[in-house]
């Protein structure tokens, strides 16, 4: 590999051709603020907070674009610098709703943070009026543009990652904006709901519909029962809100957590109905493989996924899973069989979802999941951050707690549902089960090939002389092309599982906002993966039909996948949409 | 086409273009083979179209038939002669007679008198033409013209801008196939180079080194493009050479295609110029039925053709890389560079980009060498320059100078000085990029470097005269306006700066200007200067800059004595009534919208100040000049 | 957050027909966004949002990066224009020579403001920068028709002539 020689504040590196400033700084352990700058997505050089100095360069250099130069001098902390840099962010505050206090990111916001480090004067230059509506109309996201730095981070994930383009930059000057077409709001957008947006915004102009309020009331009602469950990616995850180091699986510490949240509230694990899911799609599977059904077989487990089909690709939607996802299935199995069971009112019991994603609030509000046209299953679909919240307002030393069990019923569950929080993980868990239906003795577990950070693995499998071939995907822009393939007929998998968020749900839309400093120099999709995957290597069961849960849930209650009941409360249909609306 | 077809076309064209181009009785000599008795040229650029030209053409062609000399008399329609001001013009050759304000009456006298009879109608010329004892003298005498040295506008109002094979006849397409036939691509490049042409647009880089490094760069496609953006207010040369002399820039896209090797090339021009957007089409045909354009071109293997891509109203695709990023069909966003369009341009490929007036130069420069061309203007700005002068100024039109030129010789001999008897002020030259001249630097030659040490920049070439009614703190006030209308948005600097700017500068013409402010304004330009992302931002505060370095009194005014000596400011005007003129009689109470003047018949009036809104309607319907602003 | 009401939507099937000519044309073209509407402002006189969607569709790109390019650039226009487009001219050369006071005469004689409409749908006024016939400053245009060294008094009696051929109306 080509290298180039530069010396950054007088320290010499060596770097690979093609390294950019920031890049070669932050070899040298120098570190250089960004704003506008994504690692992977963003790279447009427009905020200019990177702004560094170089001998013999006229102005000042954006080092998150500039390339670093053979024999290049280049200094990041002299005055010039520093008051380019301090203008620059007291000119993006002139232009910023500064409501810290009550801002969902304040303490995790990348321009308080920079406020902070160069000391400035927030009304140094006259403020503007808020100007922009609220866009707090869909049921998952908060858009508040009075707040938007124009970094266009959002717009890059929307575009370049996601391949959707729900928002864009409109108008031009200083009245450029973010906003979706003709100014719509999202919930009358194709928007997908996958957050992917919010987690790429680096203040609090784009975040979850905050519904926390909503389950308190439900915790201060002593005629109800507050079922929580929590979505396997959630213990991978929700340490790094209590400053845990990325990628510590805190399951027993989440569990004790939400039981604390009130006498009437049970903690339950989603991974159950992971397990379930797998039962249920791999008989599909392989009843559409002996059946002649339509092939290849999407997973809908993910609703931003969903939901892109439905806007996108209307005609792929026989080729969608008819399986709920696991936190439908969770709600149908709580205000179906729990109730029933237990005998309680499904009014008395509010059910809450813990999620890693945004679009999950959108599914809770569909009307094909309601197994009672009565009510909705899932009462509050809860984001990681906002569990975080309540967490913290409840007053719970969560670092401190001691680590406990899900309640039962629904505190047992297998690896193999535990891995659906990373791409690759519910085809895994499919295989493991399909390859048994299909073969009593087949013994592999480990599926390796459908693992990884590839934009797309695929892998074949020869079960009990049946040919399985299988792809996985996520990101929803790989998504598109691996769906263009399906349709000109160059792909001919029987099972694709396509995540909508790149990375899984460990990466979802709902997941603890992480730092730029995390974002851009640290794997954190990898971290929070093998969390994952290393409890799913310790899983006393890792094969979904082990689970003694899945066997007592048939026995009790479905009978057999597939079966009426089954049916009934596991199965789903799907909604053709407008490609420019709602 | 083949090298002999073109010097065919030249041999059978040359005459009739000739005529136009040389002194009277040679002239005469030279019509006498053409067939035509007269020629008749007709200036049907934009401005001379917008006061009349097309009722001029229609009555010519009446008035020749009537007279029944309509095939003794060619008439030719051509591009800008830069006179504007004096529009519609209208030429006859051999002698050169120089009709100024052309109208369908005067056509008739003139289709009469002069055009059958013989006798020129003295009274229908530019007055500058006609000396104090009756003499006619050349257009090329008068000093509007003496001054000036044609080369990027050799054929403006010279050809027919929509005949090729006028275009052929004065040399046209010689240069390209000398470059094909007789020189390597480096050949070309290094005659670029020596001739030390830099671009016209603004900027001023050395153009032979844009084309060395385009040419530097691997790769099997390449591109060049023309920018024809012209969007500083106040300058419209590149719309006349598209208008005049199409064929010109097509020649010279080729030529650089050339060098750098690129095949395909694209010119990105303004919709609001619908005639130049016309013209040039109409010269892409012709050039790619003569075989200038598209495969195997003068029979060398060359290919090369070129596309018109529409602007739509975006100042900032004036910057190299957000123009392409238009072109790309994008929001015209600039880009950061490097990486630079030589090696990253257009849909990622290298591409050389210059604006319509550097390519206006390249044939000439390939043609007759970069000694002659290096020989005209100044140690580091060589050749001429196209400004279009404007504002307060007798002679308002395009004047090409060779550099060098002082800024007085342009506006006391070729603009005639100011007009109404008023004080020059100030020069603004490089417009929302530029600065302000003042009297004091009237004797600054212009070139590119002149310029920028006084803090102001060639620009594309527009030059607004100002004189003493102009505020100072307005002038920056409106380019400011201008840049933050115009600003793209993508960054922090000049997306918030400019707006910011702006404010100040509302609170000083507001009589609100705080002490500090001047500081403050210093402070955030130098800012953007430094930190945006592309010319547009780092000179945005140029015309703020200049007018606080040269006439920081007026800011002082503003600010500590809450006054505006232009008179401009309304916050700072006070109407006021002169007794001693006033003869009462109560016009200016009876109009007044906010009764805000009153007294008694035959007496002088009093305008109450508290109650005056400042409209002006008083003092523009007093009979007395009674009424003044202080 | 409302939706914010559009004017209706009169589009004819000639024109439909007219601009999937236009897409079809172009639809290969690289960057053919601009072009095209370009075209498609020709063919409707503005650019609604059912256009827009029909130039999403064809070029196979997403609606918002169709209207992000059609708010960046100010020749293009999301609301209908009159018969009647009046343009006042207001670069450098134009302003220092009046022309504030001419769009100032424009706007109180129609009764409407720079980027607004007449209600009758005869008239709409607005700035644009520099048409380039700076020797005539102060100018406007109106349709394709250019004025110049334009008074107040000038303006009133150019508009009078177009209101009175439109049958006195205004």
């Amino acid at each position: 590999m080509e290298t180039v020689h530069l010396k950054i504040n007088n320290i010499p590196v060596e770097v690979p051709q093609g390294y950019t400033i920031l890049q070669a700084a932050k070899q040298a352990n120098i570190e250089i603020p960004t704003l506008c700058y994504l690692k992977d997505i963003n790279c447009i050089g427009a905020c200019r907070v990177c702004m560094v100095e170089a001998k013999n360069r006229r102005g000042l250099l954006a080092a998150c674009v500039y390339p670093a130069e053979e024999g290049l001098e280049v200094f990041t902390n002299t005055p010039a610098v520093i008051k380019s840099r301090k203008t620059t962010i007291e000119l993006l505050l002139s232009n910023h709703k500064k409501k810290c206090l009550s801002c969902l990111r304040n303490n995790n916001c990348e321009l308080q943070k920079l406020a902070l480090e160069y000391g400035v004067d927030e009304d140094r230059f006259q403020s503007e009026e808020p100007i922009y509506e609220i866009d707090d109309l869909s049921p998952y996201i908060v858009r508040d543009n009075n707040k938007c730095i124009n970094c266009m981070r959002c717009v890059a994930a929307c575009k370049n990652v996601q391949s959707i383009s729900v928002i864009g930059a409109i108008r031009r000057g200083f009245d450029a904006h973010v906003g979706s077409a003709f100014d719509k709001s999202l919930d009358n957008a194709p928007c997908v709901g996958c957050g992917q947006c919010v987690v790429s915004c680096p203040v609090g102009a784009l975040t979850e519909k905050p519904q926390e309020d909503k389950v308190w009331d439900a915790i201060a009602d002593p005629t109800k029962k507050v079922l929580f469950f929590t979505a396997p990616s959630i213990k991978a995850t929700l340490g790094e809100a209590f400053d845990m180091p990325i990628g510590t699986n805190v399951e027993g510490k989440m569990a004790a957590a939400i039981k604390r949240l009130g006498e009437n509230v049970s903690a339950f694990n989603m991974d159950f109905t992971a397990d379930l899911t797998i039962i249920e799609e791999a008989n599909e599977l392989v009843e559409r493989i002996k059946n002649g059904g339509t092939l290849p077989m999407f997973t809908s487990c993910c609703p931003g996924w969903v939901k892109f089909v439905e806007h996108y690709y209307p005609e792929m939607l026989p080729h969608l899973s008819t399986c709920k996802s696991p936190q439908a299935m969770f709600g149908a199995v709580l205000k179906g069989y729990y109730c029933q069971k237990n005998n309680i009112d499904p009014k008395d019991v509010f059910v809450v979802s813990v999620i890693p994603c945004t679009a999950k609030k959108f599914e809770a509000t569909r009307p094909q999941l309601r197994s009672d046209e009565n009510y909705d299953d899932v009462d509050v679909a809860l984001t990681t951050r906002e569990l975080a919240r309540m967490i913290k307002r409840a007053g719970i030393d969560f670092t401190n707690l001691p680590e406990e069990d899900f309640d039962a019923p629904f505190n047992k569950a297998t690896g193999g549902g535990a891995i659906f929080g990373a791409t690759g993980g519910v085809l895994e868990a499919a295989l493991r089960t399909a390859a048994r239906i299909l073969d009593g003795d087949f013994k592999k577990v480990d599926f390796e090939e459908v693992r990884g950070p590839e934009e797309v693995r695929v892998a074949t499998y020869e079960v009990a002389g049946v040919t399985v071939k299988v792809a996985v995907t996520s990101g929803l822009g790989n998504a598109r092309k691996l769906v263009e393939k399906v349709k000109s007929g160059e792909a001919d998998y029987q099972m694709i599982e396509v995540m909508a968020c790149p990375g899984g749900c460990i990466n979802g839309g709902g997941q603890p906002t992480r730092s730029d400093s995390v974002s851009n120099y640290v794997d954190y999709k990898a971290l929070r993966s093998k969390a994952l995957y290393d409890y799913d290597k310790n899983a006393e069961f890792r094969v979904c039909d082990d689970s003694p849960v899945i066997k007592m849930i048939y026995d009790e209650f479905f009978e057999a996948p597939g079966k009426e009941k089954a049916h009934h409360y596991l199965h789903t249909s799907y909604t053709a949409r407008d490609k420019y609306y709602k | 086409m083949t090298l002999e077809e073109l010097n065919n076309i030249k041999k059978e064209y040359e005459e009739l273009v000739m005529v136009r181009k040389v002194v009277k009785e040679e002239g005469e000599k030279l019509a006498a083979n053409t067939g035509y008795r007269k020629q008749v040229l007709v200036c049907g650029g934009t401005g001379c179209t917008s006061s009349g030209s097309k009722k001029v053409l229609a009555a010519l062609d009446e008035a020749l038939k009537e007279n029944g000399i309509e095939n003794e008399i060619h008439v030719v329609r051509t591009g800008c002669f830069g006179l504007c001001s004096l529009g519609p013009i209208m030429i006859v050759y051999p002698e050169g007679s120089f009709y100024s304000q052309a109208t369908p009456e005067g056509v008739k006298r003139i289709v009469k008198e002069h055009l059958k009879e013989g006798n020129v109608v003295k009274e229908l010329l530019y007055k500058e033409t006609v000396k104090d004892d009756g003499t006619i003298i050349s257009l090329s005498e008068t000093n509007f013209y003496k001054k000036q040295l044609r080369i990027a506008l050799r054929n403006c109002g010279v050809i027919d801008p929509e005949d090729i094979n006028e275009y052929i006849a004065t040399d046209g397409y010689q240069a390209l196939a000398k470059a094909l036939t007789t020189m390597t691509p480096d050949e070309v490049i290094q005659e670029v180079l020596d001739s030390g042409l830099r671009g016209r647009g603004g900027g001023g880089f050395p153009t032979g080194r844009k084309w060395m490094f385009a040419k530097a760069s691997k790769g099997d496609i390449k591109y060049v493009c023309c920018n024809a953006d012209e969007g500083d207010p106040g300058a419209f040369m590149d719309r006349s050479i598209l208008e005049g002399d199409p064929q010109c820039i097509i020649e010279a896209m080729a030529i650089a295609g050339y060098a750098i090797g690129a095949q395909r090339g694209f010119v990105y021009v303004r919709a609001e110029y619908p005639i130049a957007v016309n013209r040039l089409s109409i010269a892409l045909e012709q050039a790619r039925e003569k075989g200038f354009l598209g495969e195997n071109i003068l029979g060398t293997g060359f290919n090369f053709d070129i596309e018109i891509r529409l602007g739509a109203g975006a100042f900032v695709c004036g910057e190299e890389t957000a123009l392409m990023t238009s072109i790309e069909g994008n929001r015209g966003e600039p880009r950061p560079r490097p990486p630079f369009p030589a090696v990253k341009g257009l849909f990622g490929k290298p591409t050389v980009l210059n604006n319509v007036e550097t390519y206006a130069n390249i044939a000439q420069i390939i043609l007759k060498g970069s000694k002659w061309y290096s020989s005209m203007g100044t140690e580091t700005s060589k050749g001429t320059k196209v400004f279009a002068l404007g504002g307060k100024i007798t002679n308002v039109g395009l004047v090409e100078i060779p550099m060098g030129t002082t800024l007085r010789e342009i506006i006391e001999e070729i603009g005639g000085g100011i007009p109404n008897g008023k004080k020059f002020k100030a020069a603004q030259t490089g417009g929302p990029s530029g600065g302000c001249i003042p009297a004091e630097h009237i004797d600054t030659p212009i070139d590119y470097d002149s310029l920028l040490a006084i803090g102001s920049m060639m620009g594309s070439g527009g030059m607004i005269i100002l004189d003493e009614d102009s505020c100072m703190v307005d002038i920056a006030k409106f380019y400011l306006e201008f840049t933050v209308d115009e600003s793209c948005g993508k960054c922090t600097p000049c997306r918030v700066g400019t707006r910011r700017l702006l404010q100040y500068l509302d609170k000083i013409t507001q009589g609100k200007g705080e002490p500090e402010d001047l500081e403050k304004i210093e402070e955030l330009a130098q800012h953007m200067q430094k930190s945006s992302l592309c010319a547009l931002g780092q000179t945005a505060p140029n015309p703020i800059l200049s007018t606080m370095k040269f006439f920081r009194q007026e800011y002082v005014d503003h600010i500590y004595n809450k006054t505006c000596a232009a008179g401009v400011c309304k916050s700072l005007i006070k109407y006021e009534i002169i007794a001693d003129k006033c003869k009462g009689c109560t016009l200016c109470a009876r109009n007044c919208p906010a009764n805000a003047i009153t007294g008694k018949v035959r007496e002088p009036h009093v305008i109450d100040t508290d109650k005056c809104i400042k409209c002006g309607v008083c003092m523009s319907n007093c009979k007395f000049g009674a009424i003044r602003t202080v | 957050m409302a939706d914010k009401s559009l004017p209706e939507f009169k589009g004819t099937p000639e024109q439909e027909k007219k601009l999937l000519e236009v897409i079809e044309q172009n639809k290969d073209l690289p960057g053919a966004l601009l072009p095209v509407l370009h075209e498609a402002q020709e063919i409707y006189g503005y650019l609604p949002i059912e256009v827009q969607q029909k130039v999403a569709d064809g070029l196979n790109v997403s609606l918002s990066e169709v209207y992000g390019v059609a708010t960046f650039y100010s020749r293009f226009s999301l609301t209908p224009k009159g018969k009647h487009k009046i343009s006042v001219c207001l670069g450098t050369a134009c302003y220092v020579k009046g022309a504030d006071k001419v769009l100032a005469e424009v706007e109180k004689k129609l009764g409407i403001k720079s980027g607004e409409c007449t209600s009758d749908g005869l008239f709409s006024i607005d700035s644009c920068r520099c048409v380039g016939a700076c020797g005539l400053a102060p100018v406007m245009m109106i349709d394709e028709e250019v004025y110049g060294k334009l008074t107040p008094a000038e303006v009133d009696k150019i508009l009078d002539k177009y209101i009175a051929e439109e049958g006195g109306s205004n």
